[in-house]
């Protein structure tokens, strides 16, 4: 199949406009008559569902949490991107596409991440417009400041928590719409497959996850938003009920995957502590502002400072390796998430990590104390300071932090086109859950944006497009497919509760995360990819013949929950280490060691690998099919980007 | 450290419930409250018993989700979600008492998972701006001084939990109603439609069922975000000059 | 229903009457008191029958007088009504409560600590005001004219230690009722903030410890002075 991505003719700047003109429109009066699905409550679910219901079509949303509230976007911390200029320092809409495409690593397409730019200033207003209480200067205006290495400030914040502050935001615009009678709320509702029929999206069927009901539910277009898979490594900083099955029960109906290899690796979470670990927590990326990272320049100093029989404040500074700020003068501690990260790896590959599984690096707050006295520290960073100590026990003011990268973001996803739809006629995935706009790395403060800009101010354009040349009729959920569908599902459910096996669901989620964060974590090689196809394979076989889930299909049942989740996750884990493997380069998120230049950065491969790499589900257990999308740069020049 | 933890335990809404004692060892202190459960959730299923159902997601104190009424207290002994409670404020030997949310507003779904859907009609009772995606003025053309911001900003930092119910002695919701009409009160976006808010929002708190305020001050002081009862006031006040001069007869 | 029925069926309406109430029922404590101190004046009771007759004859203090019955039957009825549906509200209850560590007693137990007050006024209705309205009271005359000796009354009543005891008891009772309504009446009636919330709680404090303390000294006073 050729992957048309619907991109608009015209000049780079007019692309969205002119688009916007030519679309066909739905007539108000006729919007009633068409229903919408939005599986996800998160920014880009809640912001879409609240926003079609105002222009009248009639939404039904879902969400496994207890209320759309509690979504995953709730979590997100630094702030969002907006091409505002409200600082006067150089920001343009030009400036925040560019910054994105670079920071991508030319792995995005030009149109998509031109129309996420233009579209961020209206983000801002919108939310504010809401009531969403950003942070503000003492005349009354919004405040801003610089994220992620960005050269200028740009990004909108509500103190550590603007996540919460957003999908508040749009959980209000959602619930005046629930009020209002146009949109219909599902909580505690797990989608469990998509219904095509005649080719196109037209329904879901779902799990009632307190009475176990297995229920249909037919519309005119179905929008998945339900947010990134990096639970596949089990351990990372997503929500514990972040997962992969909604897109990946659409994969399974047609629509291609787009990237699965692109995952963000965030350098500053709390270290693992142990095999208990459930999950891992984010200190904001600011910390590095002030912070210095540093390890024992020996192997036998930090195999002292393990056995705790030195302290960090008895290392000399001439002992200290300051290694980023050696290897990277320019951008010392402030490199980029993926460079930070991979030589924390590095250091602790090589013997000198500082906590006792040996994974972890400092980040030493002692010169900016000295510098700045602990009041200024404290006001600019006290709540991370009081959270670390919180779960670690240790107090920061007083010895270093420890650190250690985390799985935090997938930049891969549903592939979709212009409009946001997937393969899948009437079927659109927006926010995480897509691939679009962040290429190869995503950039801090641009998931936010993502999220609000497709639900807010892409879909209501597009799917009227879609739905201007669909019957008015509903499928009714007695059609065959929806029964067909329903029964998948409850042979599934049965096939899991009866095989009754001797190992816990968690027991298989943390064996895959341990294969994906070894072999296709921080650094990949083709040779462990290799080897970790087998190895997942295998595990995939042994969890369909010995799994022990419990209890029965109605009721609420937490392991069984988990049980398809994770089976899901065991399909994808597979997919994303072909998709590492066939790509023979190193870009953003994506490091393969044998692709890098001599100073050990990522080398692209521009000529062979410019393409958006889209895969189709060809049948259970079956090798999946590769699809191009080629990337045509016509307004930036490709680069490689350096640090030094 | 090794520990026996008294559970409630309860099939589903229409089963009466009861406590089940569980001892559980070699745990570290360095385990968060919720890995304390993983551990015996692990334990009971590899026995084939059911494990314990707890609602949980974020595991970063802000998605509001963990709400277990730990010794006697709602998130346990210290001021924090469920989720951030680490074991080191336990200590070997101790016997841990897990209690669902107790609310007639807030039922018991099974074992300690609880319903807060009546959190979100009171929130659709008006707890929202009415503007529609787009049309809106620019961002910058709302200038509100920084300390009325601020002030919002601590109201908006309520994450839905319910330890303000589950503390109240009357199984109150006027913290977490007064902190969404506070928000909306003090900042010039939501001062148009004040007088309806406040007078729906508390209608619905109401018709849910949740208790009285008598003005203990158990919420605030439970409340993992320090939400204040300076909101409870302003909601008050919202209401009482609502009454008089609202246009609903 | 009308905007006024739907108000005071909402808890915070009702909340507004208890605070009303209770703050009326403060102000007419201060003038109970007030007047009473006569009780000390070496007079032999002139000041204080004089001023019972006023009392009950004055139709200004008539008018004050019914609002303050409506006040307390208000006060009650609306907390029975309120209480039950705070009990409503948690069917069933912790097995293990630490609500010491985030609230005070006193506040937990507001309904217990009015119940006795309500019975130790109704006691006290009967003992004095009933007596003065339809009771046989001696007649005493002074220049001014001829006035029921209710001064007589109060001193017979405190030579006895049971009844002293009541109300001394009650009174510390009372005290702890207010040392938390005081405060909690203008939370309720939204006045919370930093500038003045922490005057109205020192006053508060000062009014639940001396206003009772006052009351409870009369009884005392009396009983001491009966025994010389
Ligand atoms: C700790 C952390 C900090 C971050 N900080 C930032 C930041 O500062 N700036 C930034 O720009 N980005 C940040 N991000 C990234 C950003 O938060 C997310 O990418 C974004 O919020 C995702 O939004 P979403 O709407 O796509 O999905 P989510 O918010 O994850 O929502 C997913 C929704 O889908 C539902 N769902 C999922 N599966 C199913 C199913 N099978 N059935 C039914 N419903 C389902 C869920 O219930 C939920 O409602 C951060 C991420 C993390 C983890
Ligand atoms: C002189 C007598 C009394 C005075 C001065 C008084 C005063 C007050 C005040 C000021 C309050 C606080 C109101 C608020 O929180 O807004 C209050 C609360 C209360 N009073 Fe009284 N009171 C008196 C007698 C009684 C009696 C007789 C009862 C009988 C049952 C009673 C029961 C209560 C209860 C239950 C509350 C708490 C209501 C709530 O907040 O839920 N009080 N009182
Ligand atoms: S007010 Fe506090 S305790 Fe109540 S729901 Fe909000 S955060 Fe939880
Ligand atoms: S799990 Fe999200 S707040 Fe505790």
């Amino acid at each position: 199949m050729i992957l048309d991505s619907k991109i608009p003719a015209g000049s780079l700047a007019e692309k969205w406009t002119k688009h916007k003109f030519n679309m066909k429109l739905v007539n108000p009066a006729n919007k009633r008559k068409y229903e919408v699905i939005v599986v996800g409550t998160g920014l880009a679910g809640a912001s879409a569902a609240a926003s079609l219901a105002e222009l009248g079509y009639n939404v039904k949303a879902f969400c496994f949490q207890d209320s759309p509230r509690r979504a995953h976007s709730i979590a997100a911390q630094g702030g969002i991107n907006a091409a505002k200029n409200y600082q006067n320092d150089g920001d343009s809409v030009y400036r925040l596409f560019y910054d994105t495409i670079k920071g991508g690593d030319y792995r995005s397409r030009e149109a998509n991440v031109h129309r996420l730019a233009e579209v961020s200033v209206n983000i801002i207003d919108q939310c504010v417009a809401q009531g969403v209480p950003f942070a503000r200067e003492y005349g009354g205006l919004l405040a801003n400041r610089s994220f992620g290495g960005a050269q200028v400030s740009r990004t909108f914040y509500a103190r550590g928590q603007t996540g919460q502050q957003l999908l508040l935001g749009a959980y209000s615009a959602l619930s005046r719409q629930v009020a209002n009678g146009k949109v219909k709320l599902y909580p505690r509702t797990e989608m469990m497959d998509v219904v095509t029929i005649d080719g196109k999206a037209r329904g879901i069927v779902t799990r009632n996850l307190i009475t176990g009901a297995i229920e249909s539910h037919s519309a005119h277009a179905v929008l998945l938003c339900t947010g990134g898979y990096g639970n596949v490594f089990f351990l990372s900083t997503n929500a514990m009920g972040s997962n992969v099955t909604a897109a990946w029960r659409a994969h399974k109906k047609g629509a291609y995957f787009a990237n699965p290899c692109y995952t963000q690796i965030h350098p500053t979470c709390i270290p693992v502590s142990g095999d208990h670990q459930s999950k891992l927590t984010l200190m904001s990326e600011s910390l590095r502002n002030d912070g210095r990272v540093w390890v024992p320049k020996t192997k036998e100093l930090a195999e002292k400072l393990r056995k705790k029989e030195i302290m960090p404040k008895d290392i000399k500074d001439e002992d200290r390796d300051y290694y980023l700020e050696r290897r990277y003068p320019s951008f010392g501690n402030l490199v980029p998430r993926d460079v930070a990260s991979r030589n924390a790896k590095y250091v602790c590959d090589e013997g000198r990590g500082v906590n006792e599984t040996g994974e972890a690096v400092f980040l030493d707050f002692r010169d900016a104390i000295i510098r700045d006295g602990e009041d200024t520290i404290s006001a600019k960073y006290g709540n991370l300071f009081d959270m670390y100590q919180q779960i670690t026990g240790e107090n920061p003011y007083q010895t270093p932090m420890k650190i250690y990268p985390a799985v935090h973001y997938t930049m891969g996803g549903l592939w979709v086109d212009y409009h946001l739809m997937t393969t899948v006629p009437g079927l659109y995935a927006l926010g995480e859950a897509n691939f679009s706009d962040h290429g190869a790395n995503r950039l801090g403060a641009s998931a936010l944006m993502q999220g609000l800009a497709d639900g807010y101010f892409v879909i209501p354009y597009t799917i009227g497009d879609y739905l201007a040349g669909m019957p008015y009729e509903k499928v009714g959920t007695d059609h065959e497919a929806f029964k067909q569908s329903e029964k998948e599902i409850k042979d599934k459910i049965q096939k899991l509760l009866s095989i009754n096996g001797k190992k816990t669901v968690d027991d298989f989620h943390k064996r895959l995360g341990k294969i994906m964060w070894e072999y296709c974590g921080m650094a990949r090689t083709a040779e462990g990819l290799q080897k970790a196809i087998g190895m997942i394979q295998e595990l995939r076989k042994e969890f369909w013949s010995d799994v022990k889930v419990l209890g029965t299909g109605d009721e609420l049942n937490l392991s069984l929950e988990k049980a398809h989740r994770v089976a899901d996750f065991l399909e994808l884990g597979e997919l994303m280490v072909r998709d590492a493997l066939h790509r023979n380069e190193s870009c953003g998120g994506h490091f393969r060691e044998e692709y890098q230049t001599e100073e050990g950065e990522a080398l692209r491969d521009d000529e062979n690998f410019a393409y958006v790499g889209a895969w189709k589900h060809m049948g259970d257990n079956v090798e999946e099919e590769l699809n191009k999308e080629p990337l045509v740069f016509e307004n930036v020049k490709l680069t490689q980007r350096s640090y030094k | 450290m090794n520990l026996t933890l008294k559970v409630w335990r309860q099939k589903n809404s229409s089963d009466k419930g009861g406590f089940v004692n569980y001892s559980i060892a070699d745990i570290s202190e360095d385990m968060s409250f919720l890995e304390m459960l993983d551990v015996l959730n692990e334990e009971l299923s590899e026995k084939g018993e059911d494990p314990v159902h707890f609602d949980h997601d974020c595991r970063e104190g802000i998605c509001g989700m963990c709400s277990l009424h730990i010794n006697g207290k709602p998130h346990g002994p210290q001021q924090t979600t469920t989720c951030q409670l680490h074991m080191r404020s336990f200590k070997d030997g101790d016997t841990i008492t897990i209690e669902p949310w107790r609310a007639a507003a807030f039922p018991v779904v099974k074992d300690l998972v609880v319903d807060r859907g009546s959190f979100d009609r009171i929130i659709q009772a008006g707890g929202y701006v009415s503007v529609n995606t787009g049309g809106v003025p620019d961002a910058n053309e709302i200038p509100i001084p920084k300390k009325i911001a601020d002030e919002a900003f601590d109201a908006a930092t309520c994450i839905g939990c319910g330890a303000c119910v589950a503390a109240c002695k009357n199984a109150s919701a006027m913290l977490f109603t007064s902190a969404k009409i506070s928000q909306l009160a003090m900042l010039p976006q939501g001062k148009v439609e004040r007088k309806e808010r406040a007078e729906k929002m508390i209608a619905q708190m109401d018709e849910e069922g949740f208790g009285a305020c008598t003005n203990t001050g158990a919420c605030s002081i439970e409340c993992p975000k320090g939400i204040s009862l300076t909101n409870i006031a302003r909601m008050n006040r919202e209401y009482f000059s609502a009454i008089v001069s609202s246009e609903n007869v | 229903m009308s905007w006024v029925t739907k108000t005071f069926s909402s808890t915070l309406g009702r909340k507004l009457l208890m605070a009303l109430t209770g703050l009326f029922l403060i102000l007419f404590l201060i003038g109970h008191v007030s007047g009473n101190m006569l009780l000390f004046k070496d007079d032999g009771g002139q000041a204080f029958n004089e001023y019972a007759k006023f009392m009950t004859t004055n139709p200004a203090v008539k008018i004050l007088s019914y609002l303050t019955y409506i006040s307390i039957i208000g006060h009650v009825i609306v907390s029975i009504i309120l209480s039950s549906k705070n009990k409503k509200a948690r069917p069933v209850n912790y097995a293990d409560s630490k609500a010491a560590t985030n609230s005070t007693w006193n506040s937990r137990n507001m309904g217990v600590l009015g119940t006795i007050v309500f019975i130790f006024i109704v006691v006290h209705l009967q003992n004095f005001w009933a007596q003065m309205h339809w009771g046989a009271i001696p007649m005493v005359t002074y220049e001014s004219g001829e006035f029921k000796d209710l001064y007589a009354v109060v001193n017979l009543a405190f030579s006895n230690i049971g009844l002293v005891a009541l109300y001394v008891v009650s009174m510390i009772l009372l005290g702890f009722h207010l040392y938390h309504g005081f405060a909690s009446a203008f939370q309720t009636l939204g006045l919370n903030h930093k500038k003045y919330t922490p005057a109205i709680k020192f006053i508060g404090s000062a009014f639940s410890i001396i206003v009772p303390a006052m009351f409870a000294s009369m009884p005392i006073f009396i009983y001491l002075s009966t025994l010389k």
